[in-house]
């Protein structure tokens, strides 16, 4: 027999104790804003200004055109021009730049007879985005003399970017940031909450009361519903405000969305808490959620792109459905209802996290 | 179905694994009465006080507590009982008024009396100029003032207190036991647990616990007068040599020094153990004057743990 009584009582004192806890109400709010500026102006898969250094042997008047054009493709950023290939390498093995540009001496006979490349890029292979960059750069038209140049391989294939036309970073990043963000303090606060009560003693306490276990759970993890919901909308306003992030599809159901998400969250975090023993062991616990959620969801990397097995893992994760809801709803204006298995999953994990959680947790202390 | 006994247990035992913290545990824990758990850490009295109330499943033996059957029926039982931790359990990070506010809400407490027993209770225990200090920043008589008033807003008929005094001063101590006197006196029935003494000799009744088994139980009275052993105080110059001589006698069973005076417990079934004393110092030359003198509750805890195996 639950007591709406006592779960509110439960209620009332995590919210008095959660006001006086000035580093868990900073993180409430610090946490989203601070990761949305940081995943959001430092992320970003747009690669632009890269040191570049020129090694010109031609000289001729076409090479220098060309290199004054790729310096306004604003891709590079020209720092140096260096005698030989082997100065390039040298000053690619240093970092001091991470593209060398070869001009050979036939550079005007290269360029008419297209037989044979007429440029060779060196590249610092070891940042990946960068032989993403230096692909771009191939297909850059070498602008002279139109009437010679033969139509590009790269023009024969269009492609059109849906969603995001302007392929705006912080766009996709930000549904997905929800989904960490929402990870990160959700399994957090309920997780440290319980076992805080523990390691204190007052678990001692309060279990010798009439309070019952699924109260003591109710009473806990409403507060932080409430919390999850004000991230959200945190996340949305600053989503909007600086980094232009739309919602498309319906607000409503973007609610709905985060709510399955949070409880689903909550009760892995109230399972995390009947592990635990102290908050130390909680985080840990909490971390080895959040990277994978971060890794495996789709957020970082495309879900396709992963090996099967990684597939595997990152469906059992709650963040992975809720980017795929976020993404639909916020960028591609899909409805709810055309997302409907990824909802059913969140709702079926809720329950049998519960489920487990409340199983676990005894009022006993055997 | 109203027992005379607020507790009845028999043969209550539990096991941790290799560790048998409580073995054949009989109790009976008379209404209104003070009764006191003496034993040393690890005795299993928390073990037990736990057990009682329903948070621990003895491993064998069962437990009638208020009428309830315990593990079975706890949760009826909630609501009959206060129970105080041996660690300060309250919240910290809330003032004096909200800890009781929140134990009255937890509780049922009837909305319209709350406030009138929450004055009430600050009143009783001395609380009323801390209502808006945070419970984490008062001193350890306060925290115990506190636990004890929120254990006992309810009006339990039954309170637990798991070694109540260990973190506090010897005041306060007085204070807290008057308190509880005043509590037996209005019919709460009081099971404590301590390791002190002198709280051992002011429970109306207690038992003795020495590695999980009971050794000795009754009134501080009746325990004194059936210690089975002879008491002799010797007044020593130099107690550390007369306390080597009388070691060595067979049959002493235990000698305790206490400043320059000794205390020598020696088996009833001795005839003349004041003699048997003498004559062992003076065999060495050691000077000193003997007495025959009655058991405290002191010596009978080193004559009830001395034979951990053998009921007192």
């Amino acid at each position: 027999m639950m007591s709406l009584y006592r779960i509110m009582a439960i209620v009332k004192k995590e919210i008095r104790q959660l006001r006086r806890d000035r580093l868990t109400f900073g993180m409430i709010v610090g946490l989203p804003v601070i990761q949305m500026l940081l995943f959001g102006y430092a992320i970003n898969t747009d690669v632009r200004n890269l040191r570049t250094a020129v090694s010109n042997q031609a000289g001729t008047h076409l090479s220098k055109q060309f290199v004054a054009e790729l310096g306004q493709t604003q891709v590079v950023d020209i720092i140096e021009f260096v005698a030989t290939p082997d100065d390039l390498e040298t000053l690619l093995r240093g970092g001091k730049i991470s593209i060398g540009v070869v001009i050979p001496h036939d550079f005007d006979r290269r360029v008419s007879d297209r037989s044979r490349a007429a440029v060779q890029l060196l590249v610092d292979g070891t940042d990946p985005t960068m032989l993403g960059v230096a692909n771009q750069l191939r297909t850059m038209p070498i602008g002279f003399d139109s009437a010679r140049s033969t139509p590009d391989l790269s023009q024969i294939l269009e492609v059109r970017p849906f969603y995001n036309p302007e392929r705006r970073s912080p766009v996709n990043i930000i549904p997905g940031l929800m989904g960490v963000i929402l990870t990160m303090t959700m399994i957090l606060f309920t997780a440290v909450a319980i076992v805080r009560e523990r390691e204190r003693g007052n678990l001692e306490l309060l279990i010798n009361t009439p309070l019952s276990s699924t109260e003591l759970m109710v009473g806990k993890v409403i507060p932080y519903i409430v919390i999850g919901m004000l991230q959200l909308a945190l996340i949305l306003a600053v989503g909007r405000l600086l980094f232009d992030v739309p919602v498309l599809g319906s607000v409503v159901d973007l609610y709905l969305a985060a709510t399955a998400f949070v409880a689903a969250n909550l009760a892995l975090g109230l399972l995390i808490s009947t592990a635990a023993t102290t908050q130390f062991q909680a985080m840990q616990m909490m971390v080895f959620v959040l990277l994978p959620s971060i890794l495996l969801s789709g957020f970082m990397f495309p879900f396709d792109g992963m090996p099967v097995f990684a597939q595997y893992i990152g469906e059992v994760l709650p963040n992975t459905h809720f980017i795929r809801l976020t993404r639909g709803i916020m960028l591609r204006d899909a409805a709810l209802a055309e997302l409907l298995p990824d909802l059913f999953y969140l709702i079926g994990f809720t329950l049998v996290a519960m489920l487990v959680a409340a199983m676990r947790f005894s009022k006993r202390l055997d | 179905m109203h027992s005379e006994f607020a507790i009845e247990a028999r043969g209550l035992t539990k096991q941790f694994g290799e560790l048998r913290a409580v073995s054949a545990l009989d109790l009976r824990v008379p209404r209104g009465e003070i009764y006191g758990f003496l034993g040393p850490n690890g005795s299993g009295k928390s073990t037990t006080i736990r057990m009682l109330c329903g948070l621990l499943t003895p491993t064998e033996g069962t437990a009638i507590v208020l009428d309830t059957d315990v593990p079975g029926n706890s949760k009826d039982l909630k609501p009959k009982i206060g129970y105080m931790t041996q660690r300060f359990s309250l919240f910290g990070d809330m003032t004096v008024f909200e800890n009781l506010q929140f134990i009255a809400e937890i509780y049922s407490y009837p909305a319209a009396d709350r406030a009138t027993r929450i004055d009430a209770l600050l009143d009783r225990y001395d609380l009323a100029d801390k209502r808006k200090q945070l419970a984490g920043t008062m001193s350890g008589g306060e925290r115990q003032r506190l636990a004890l008033a929120c254990a006992v807003l309810h009006h339990p008929e039954l309170l637990l207190l798991d070694e109540p005094t260990s973190a506090v001063d010897p005041q306060s101590r007085r204070d807290f036991w008057e308190n509880l006197f005043r509590l037996a006196g209005g019919g709460t029935t009081i099971l404590v647990s301590t390791h002190y003494m002198d709280e051992a000799e002011r429970c109306h009744r207690l038992a003795i616990l020495d590695h999980g088994v009971k050794v000795a139980d009754g009134t501080p009275q009746e325990l004194q007068n059936r210690t089975g052993m002879h008491i002799v105080e010797v007044v020593a110059d130099d107690p550390y040599a007369a306390q080597s001589a009388i070691h060595d006698l067979e049959a002493v069973a235990s000698v305790t020094q206490l400043g320059i005076r000794l205390r020598v417990l020696i088996p009833e079934s001795q005839d003349r153990p004041r003699e048997l004393v003498e004559h062992a110092l003076a065999a060495r030359n050691i000077k000193a004057t003997t007495s025959l003198t009655t058991a405290t509750l002191e010596d009978v805890f080193v004559a009830v743990t001395m034979k951990p195996r053998r009921s007192a």
